[in-house]
């Protein structure tokens, strides 16, 4: 009974595939004579600056991780809600880093190095207001125009990058400013970016947990019409998902940017879309919409992340490694699909009646 | 046998899992004439024309075609074309984004000695076709361009020139307004003056009697009967089509009760409407009142209920609310006014199926409460509990999702939804539907329960008898509009004569 009731857990087989990914590094440890917990192995390194800061493998998945962890949170909820996908969140994430930088070193400057605080703050709000405009507008095209959400969010999907290249007159503006760099460095010897994942994760989980909208965003993605005459606004809802959706791309822009302090238009957020989708999809969430899992999202953000890693590990060169990943993600995506799903039930199914035959 | 007839079909038998769908039915066609095929919902006129058309396959019985040797048996709609049986659905099935003159012969263009399309030939055949059929279109525009009704006949253009012997029109008026439907007749006539047999499937009356020269009742599988028009006035069509000989018919005193003469207006509708659904209709209910809405199946009863609730915002008129103005742009704003609507569509607009039978039923309650003022979970569990026993509701848990309830458990959980919400005003549209008598029972008592609590009712159902016990007072609904009012001694026959409408009140 207890048996049944863990592999039924929803977050079951993201988990068995996460560590899937942990165990062949384990495998390949003990083949090259390492400690077996060499790749888990958490460790203090001093930086050239003198600081102790956490290092280790698993630190820099997590690390590396974040932005697609926050980009699913996101994507999560346009999925559920509008059984559509957001694949404009990249290139938002590369207009959000570009604003934001634009608006701290002034329009048309390359580089700046100190910064007063303020400027700062009005970058960061910046970005984060831009990435809600972006959503907003996805939004609108969706819930009210009734648009299709792959094409509506193709509009900024082409047109976000070039956008953010255009506030930058061009340039690669480098913020060579160390506050700056924080979002993307260390708090004391904590990567940053874990805690602001952390803190996006927990603030949705919170909002979830004490309002009706993880019911509301479920309920119209199950059902729209029928939502409606229950007395749901369904248009608002999904609208509110798609702004959610860019303030996280925003969120994840400004991470993005302070780690190379500078708004790199060309290279942020490149292809962050796919991963965010599939980290959505390895989560177990059906992409059809309605009924979803966060913390499913989560792991799966972080187990795109962990294959990456993974392939360095195993010194794959990184030319190669979008070969493997594509072979590890078809191995995680059929696990779940419901006939090999069915398949597995059968197989244990006729196992325990096996058993209960020999036991008679 | 009469030398003009086109189509017959003898003894068609059909089951669906379960179901004896078609039994034993015998259906005549001539040449020009126009054939309506009437019946209730689930009569079976849709799974005959689908035999006929090579869509399901019919177990026994036989179907002749003129001119065709032997038995004609149908595997798909291009073998039935072949045999000059063509079918123009309700919606329109055809590419807007090309010309009419494509529409019309795609698939079968004229061609060039180069095997490319002759565009000429094909336009100048197609505008040849359009004047036949006297429909005044440029054929070179594209077919977007038009109405639905010219649409409707270029459908219905394209079925008559492909050799066509039998034409069949399945509910083509539905969308089409007045003087849309008038041109449809007109192409309709001119095709039965050219010797097509048509199969006119339609719920309007009117138009039954304005174009049709025979009717053809089919009832729960069965055949009830041929008739030529003249013979069959509507009172003994609705008859035929609800199964009541009007012989047979026993009175049903209501249980009844009266609203208090004085008691407050719940709802003063005046005007109010939503195009092509609706046509503008005033209604007043009182406080405690249980209102019955009746008429054909797509004579407007549920749209009317929509119109007021929110779901088809209505587009002119006013309506007050407990005597106050009332702007409702969305089913919320009613519901904070104190209503609630039970949609007919089960599965398309009441469960949320994923989602548990708890959710299910807290969600209007919630709804109204906001987003932000989440029912705690114990306070959800506990209305849970309290509707599932209320109600008796059949679950193996209150977490079980909705979609595994069957069809009249669902619906009790949508009743408790409302009944959650402590409602005013409550609309019940076929509240009843797939549901065992016991619980019909319960549910008509409940409904007289809530009357007596001085919440108003509108009920909307096709039994006449379930109206009769509950219903105080009935308005009835033709063709879109609300042709009516019945109160006082209410009785089968009189429901059944506003229902038939025109001139034949015997």
């Amino acid at each position: 009974m207890n048996k049944k009731k863990i592999t039924q857990n929803a977050l079951f087989l993201p988990l068995v595939c996460v560590l899937l990914v942990l165990a062949v590094n384990v495998v390949y440890d003990i083949s090259q004579g390492n400690p077996f917990y060499d790749f888990f192995r958490i460790t203090m390194q001093t930086s050239a600056s003198g600081d102790k800061l956490l290092a280790g493998r698993l630190v820099t998945i997590l690390n590396r991780g974040s932005e697609v962890a926050i980009l699913a949170i996101g994507m999560t909820l346009v999925v559920s809600a509008s059984a559509g996908t957001d694949i404009s969140v990249g290139s938002v994430m590369s207009l959000c880093a570009s604003f934001c930088c634009m608006l701290i070193a002034g329009f048309g400057v390359s580089s700046v190095d100190d910064v007063a605080i303020p400027r700062l703050i009005l970058g960061l709000i910046g970005a984060l207001v831009m990435g809600c405009i972006c959503g907003a507008f996805n939004g609108t095209l969706v819930a009210y125009l009734n648009i299709q959400p792959m094409v509506a969010t193709l509009i900024l999907w082409s047109a976000a990058r070039a956008i953010g290249l255009l506030l930058c007159n061009n340039l690669i503006v480098y913020v060579r400013d160390e506050a700056y760099g924080i979002f993307g460095g260390y708090i004391g010897f904590i990567p940053t970016p874990i805690i602001i994942a952390a803190i996006c994760i927990a603030v949705v989980t919170l909002v979830l947990k004490k309002t009706a909208m993880g019911m509301y965003v479920q309920s119209v993605g199950i059902n729209k019409k029928a939502s409606r005459i229950a007395g749901l606004n369904s248009k608002r809802i999904i609208f509110i998902c798609y702004l959610i959706c860019g303030l996280c791309a925003g969120i994840a822009g400004i991470v993005a940017s302070s780690r190379i302090t500078s708004a790199d238009s060309n290279n942020i957020g490149n292809n962050f879309e796919l991963d965010a989708i599939l980290a959505v999809a390895l989560g177990g969430n059906s992409l059809g919409g309605g009924k979803f899992n966060l913390a499913g999202s989560v792991i799966g953000a972080y187990t795109i992340q962990a294959i990456t890693t993974t392939m360095y590990n195993l010194g794959v060169s990184s030319a190669v490694t979008p070969v493997f990943k594509a072979i590890i993600v078809i191995v995680i995506v059929a696990i779940q699909a419901p006939p090999v799903k069915a398949w597995f039930h059968k197989l244990a199914a006729s196992k325990s009646s096996g058993k209960e035959a020999a036991r008679a | 046998m009469e030398n003009n007839i086109v189509l017959t079909m003898r003894g068609i038998c059909m089951t669906f899992p379960g179901v004896k769908a078609l039994e034993n039915v015998d259906f005549t066609l001539r040449k020009g004439e126009i054939h309506a095929l009437m019946g209730e919902n689930g009569a079976g006129k849709s799974t005959l024309i689908k035999c006929l058309t090579g869509i399901n396959d019919f177990e026994a019985g036989e179907i002749h075609v003129d001119g065709v040797e032997g038995p004609v048996k149908n595997h798909s709609t291009l073998d039935a074309q072949k045999v000059g049986i063509s079918t123009v659905y309700q919606e329109v099935n055809l590419c807007p984004n090309l010309s009419v003159a494509e529409n019309l012969f795609i698939g079968r263009e004229p061609m060039t000695p180069f095997h490319t399309i002759d565009r000429k030939a094909m336009i100048r055949k197609a505008d040849e076709l359009v004047k036949r059929l006297d429909i005044k279109v440029d054929v070179t525009q594209n077919l977007e361009n038009y109405s639905l009704a010219i649409q409707q006949m270029i459908a219905i253009a394209r079925a008559s020139d492909m050799d066509c012997k039998v034409l069949i029109l399945d509910e083509p008026t539905s969308s089409l307004d007045d003087s849309e439907v008038e041109k449809l007749f007109r192409v309709m006539n001119q095709l039965k003056a050219e010797g097509v047999g048509i199969v006119f499937v339609t719920h309007f009356l009117e138009q039954v009697y304005a174009v049709c020269d025979r009717i053809t009742v089919l009832r729960n599988g069965t055949l009830v009967g041929e008739y030529p028009i003249a013979d069959l006035p509507r009172v003994k069509l609705v008859a035929a089509m609800m199964g009541k000989d009007f012989d047979d018919l026993a009175s049903i005193k209501p249980e009844g009760f009266e609203a208090k003469k004085d008691a407050p207006m719940e709802i003063e509708a005046r005007g109010l409407s939503h195009k092509g659904t609706i046509k503008p209709f005033d209604l007043d209910i009182k406080k405690g009142e249980v209102i019955g809405l009746t008429g054909l199946l797509g004579s407007g009863r549920s749209e009317l209920a929509r119109a007021i609730y929110g779901a088809d915002k209505a587009q002119t008129g006013t309506l007050k609310v407990g005597g106050k103005e009332a702007k409702i742009n969305q089913p919320l704003d009613a519901m904070n006014l104190g209503m609630g609507l039970l949609p007919d569509d089960r599965k398309a607009e009441g469960i949320i199926g994923d989602l548990s039978v708890r959710e299910n039923i807290i969600l209007a309650m919630q709804a109204k409460r906001g987003m932000f003022r989440q029912l705690s979970r114990a306070k959800q569990e506990e209305i849970a509990d309290e509707y599932i026993k209320l109600l008796q509701i059949k679950t193996a848990s209150r977490e079980t999702p909705i979609k595994q309830l069957s069809g009249g458990n669902q619906q009790k959980a949508i009743l408790g939804r409302w009944l959650a919400t402590d409602p005013d005003f409550l609309i019940l549209d076929e509240p009843t539907r797939g549901i065992d008598i016991g619980t019909k029972t319960e549910i008509q008592k409940l409904i007289i329960q809530l009357s007596q609590q001085g919440k108003s009712i509108m009920f909307i159902s096709s039994e006449i008898e379930e109206m009769l016990r509950t219903c105080s007072r009935m308005a009835v609904l033709r063709d879109g509009a609300k042709v009516g009012e019945l109160d006082g001694e209410l009785t089968q026959e009189r429901v059944m004569a506003a229902i038939a409408g025109g001139s034949d009140h015997e």
